[in-house]
């Protein structure tokens, strides 16, 4: 990088998801390679379901709690752990002008309203009519607000007082891999000192699923871990919130912050998918990462378990040699945060100077004890966005 | 005009412009019917408006859109948008834009067509449940919807049609998202990334839900008869929002890469400005400081004093909440001058495009640069004496117009200000 300090250096993590909550609990869960799954409530569909936080921790006032759909509340759960993380909670000066990037789907339906009405229109003498009386007289008028996709941001803003910037990306994996990758170029830039950035995902959702089940990616029982669910394979939805404080070297040394790993590139690409695009695609993303040690290089894969991307991807990662998981396995997709998740889970690592447990029956994932400087991410879309990011070791 | 400005980045200039909205398609019919006052609003026709409280909208109907959905709709707005401004810039080859792609659009989700297909489909005579349809969606009938109804499939289909470079981005941030879309085009240019960005907004998102849902929020107005006079911004009587359809489209270049390949420069986008409300969901700040800051680090983004900004394009919904802050805002950035500076809303025309209004109205605020004439505020037939603004009511004017800006303010504290000009001669 051309100017040191512009380096951008991530400064806090905040996760929470099936796993539980907070950076150390889920390095201990990862590197325990216990996956935990719900494969009954959703039956046939397994999910991930989030473990319930005390929301209060982060979102004090219940008045907010209600104004949120679960999605939202998640998502601001982790971005206040991020912040506590960073220590920038409550500094207004800094989060008055934060950048924040959220990379977001919708919010869920109220499913009662949608049954009843479906019902009702089967025989209504008009539908027409009917549609609009029951959805004016039933429609929450705050579930909207809920549902809508920059509110997650919105919410961020008002709870936690981040207000420099908020810019909402959408679509699906490709809008965190954009939410990263943009949050790096603008710090790279000078364009912003500091930045908030990352998702959340309500997985537990039958309108969720229902998008997903359209195309066959909605992973149905057996659960098995991503490497293992052949053709078609499939996804299975997680709950969770991923949240990343990423922040200019002399901002962050300025105010004393400990880097806990450095963001040195982001990539990302766009392909058709075809037989052999995301293997080009991986492989011309690869080429323009700075070389590095791969004796102490590893990957951490958001393979979502989907054929042929995930087989395509093991093999470009099998090309390299490199010791690589699949975060999908433990905590499962979240789909537009699953790369967030995976670049904090890399900053974990790398703190930690060492890869966790596998968790595949394959064999393709193997123990490795090696030394750690350096973590290549992996974002590949269930359909579309290929992405990489490099997250290093500051020493 | 040097090709990097005062900080020393690459200046932004426009080099294609694109619209569609209820008043028609393309520019040339859109200026003329906004200079002439003419409203794009009528009742709605789309759906049965039976008993609901609002019954007009901005809708486009001459476009069509088969089978019809908002991102259906919305995408075939953003070609037509996206095409006009690609002709103009007369940049790359067709189908290869050479740069990446900004695309706001609203959320997206299954709608009632495909939920009733899907309960039909799964045989659940007058009592589906959720399981039922997830059933039915299961069964690979219904593979189309999955592609259609993924957020990113509007900007994958214009990517793979206008062959932008890259993972284009879908974006929203509500009612400013058109002017966030192009934001993020200029940003991208000035660190050098690119040379060429196209930026996009488009909405097609008025059907039945969407509407009771603004309708539920007492966001709209309910003065129905005649439509073409339901959208009043800035007057007293104001109540309400038009919901509108449209599409705007910018192509965006390095000035250095613009005039290196005899580019026509339509207009410069001199700067952004943007701050979050940390206040309320859909409220504004009481003290209106992040709206007047916002305007604030547009100006002086672009380098200029309040005094060089001579129009302002508003935000102007006719919600009674949004105008009154609108003009506090004004009133605090331009101080003296704020009675002087003639502000209009475009949204009296074409009502508000929603996802694409940012867009839309950066379009016409260049043209209204390029013409030197402004478009009215029109049906402000009874001025607000809260509201002591120039609000060029009722007929457009002849102006000097040297730097514009122009506002656009969302639910969830979304604040972008653009300043745009014209290439210095």
């Amino acid at each position: 990088m051309a100017d040191a300090s512009r380096e951008a250096w991530i400064t806090g993590v905040g996760l929470v998801s099936c796993l539980g909550e907070g950076a150390e609990t889920h390095w201990q869960k990862h590197d325990a390679a216990a996956p935990i799954h719900d494969d009954t409530t959703f039956a046939p569909y397994v999910v991930h379901p989030l473990a319930l936080p005390s929301f209060d921790g982060q979102i004090p006032k219940k008045g907010d709690q209600r104004q949120m759909e679960q999605w939202q509340r998640t998502g601001t759960y982790a971005a206040g752990l991020a912040l506590d993380s960073a220590g920038l909670k409550g500094q207004a000066d800094i989060l008055g002008r934060m950048d924040m990037i959220v990379a977001a789907g919708g919010g869920e339906r109220d499913y009662a309203v949608d049954s009843a009405i479906v019902s009702g229109l089967a025989t209504a003498e008009n539908p027409g009519a009917y549609l609009n009386e029951r959805l004016t007289s039933d429609l929450r008028p705050t579930l909207f607000l809920a549902q809508l996709s920059n509110l997650l941001a919105g919410n961020i803003s008002i709870v936690h007082g981040v207000t420099g910037s908020s810019r909402t990306f959408m679509g699906e994996e490709g809008s965190g891999i954009e939410a990263v990758r943009i949050a790096h170029a603008r710090i790279a830039a000078g364009q912003s000192d500091v930045a908030l950035v990352g998702g959340s995902q309500n997985g537990e959702r039958k309108d969720l699923l229902m998008l997903f089940a359209f195309g066959g990616y909605a992973l149905q029982a057996p659960f098995h871990p991503v490497w293992d669910r052949g053709t078609p394979g499939g996804f299975a939805t997680a709950s969770l919130g991923a949240f990343l404080v990423i922040e200019a070297r002399d901002h962050a040394q300025a105010r004393g912050a400990r880097p806990l790993a450095r963001l040195t590139t982001v990539v990302s690409d766009r392909t058709a998918r075809q037989p052999g695009s995301v293997t080009a695609s991986l492989d011309r993303l690869w080429g323009t990462l700075p070389a590095g040690d791969d004796s102490r290089t590893a990957v951490l894969s958001g393979a979502t378990g989907v054929a042929p991307a995930t087989a395509e991807e093991r093999d470009v990662i099998a090309a390299r040699g490199l010791p690589v998981r699949a975060t999908g396995s433990l905590v499962g997709h979240s789909i537009e945060p699953q790369f967030v998740y995976n670049i904090a889970l890399a900053a974990l690592a790398l703190g930690h100077g060492r890869l966790f447990a596998p968790c595949d029956p394959t064999g393709f994932e193997q123990p490795h004890d090696g030394p750690l400087d350096r973590v290549v991410v992996t974002g590949v879309g269930h359909w579309r966005g290929e992405g990489l990011a490099l997250v290093e070791a500051v020493r | 005009m040097a090709v990097r400005d005062k900080a020393g980045r690459p200046v932004v200039v426009v080099t294609g412009m694109g619209v569609v909205t209820s008043l028609g398609a393309g520019k040339t019919e859109n200026w003329s019917k906004l200079v002439a006052g003419r409203s794009g609003i009528r009742a709605i026709t789309r759906f049965p408006t039976d008993g609901l409280k609002t019954r007009i909208a901005g809708t486009v109907d001459f476009v069509a859109a088969e089978p019809f959905s908002a991102p259906e709709l919305s995408e075939r707005l953003a070609e037509l948008a996206a095409d006009e401004a690609v002709v103009q810039a007369g940049i790359g080859a067709p189908g290869q834009f050479p740069g990446p792609l900004f695309v706001a659009v609203p959320p997206v989700e299954i709608e009632w067509p495909q939920r009733l297909e899907l309960a039909a489909a799964a045989g659940a005579n007058g009592a589906a449940t959720y399981d039922d349809m997830l059933r039915a969606a299961a069964t690979g009938r219904f593979r189309a919807h999955h592609a259609r109804f993924q957020f990113a499939s509007v900007a994958d289909n214009l990517a793979a049609r206008f062959g932008t470079r890259g993972l284009p981005i879908s974006l929203s941030t509500a009612c400013a998202s058109g002017a966030s879309a192009i934001q993020l085009g200029v940003e991208a240019i000035r660190r050098g990334e690119v040379d060429a960005a196209l930026c996009v907004a488009s909405d097609g998102s008025v059907n039945t839900e969407s509407l009771v849902r603004f309708s539920l929020l007492s966001a709209l107005t309910t003065a129905n008869d005649p439509p073409e006079e339901a959208a009043k911004p800035f007057s007293k009587n104001r109540d309400g929002f038009v919901m509108a359809e449209g599409a705007g489209a910018l192509v965006l270049e390095s000035y250095e890469h613009a005039k290196a390949r005899g580019a026509t420069i339509l207009g410069v986008v001199e700067g952004c400005g943007e701050l979050a409300d940390s206040f309320h969901r859909t409220r504004t700040s009481p003290d209106g400081k992040p709206i007047i800051g916002c305007m604030r680090q547009a100006i002086a983004d672009a380098g200029l004093a309040v005094e060089d900004i001579d129009y302002i394009n508003a935000h102007g919904t006719s919600t009674p909440e949004n105008d009154k802050m609108e003009c506090l805002g004004v009133t605090a950035v331009l101080g003296e001058r704020a009675a002087q500076v003639p502000i209009s809303s475009n949204k009296s025309m074409v009502g508000h495009t929603l996802s694409a209004a940012g867009a839309v109205e950066a379009v016409f605020t260049l043209l209204t640069l390029a013409h030197q004439r402004i478009p009215p505020t029109i049906n402000h037939q009874i001025p607000d004496p809260a509201i002591p603004l120039d609000v060029v009511p009722n007929v457009a004017r002849d102006a000097k117009v040297t730097h514009a800006l122009s506002n656009s303010f969302g639910f969830g504290g979304q604040n972008v200000t653009l300043v745009m000009g014209l290439e210095p001669a």
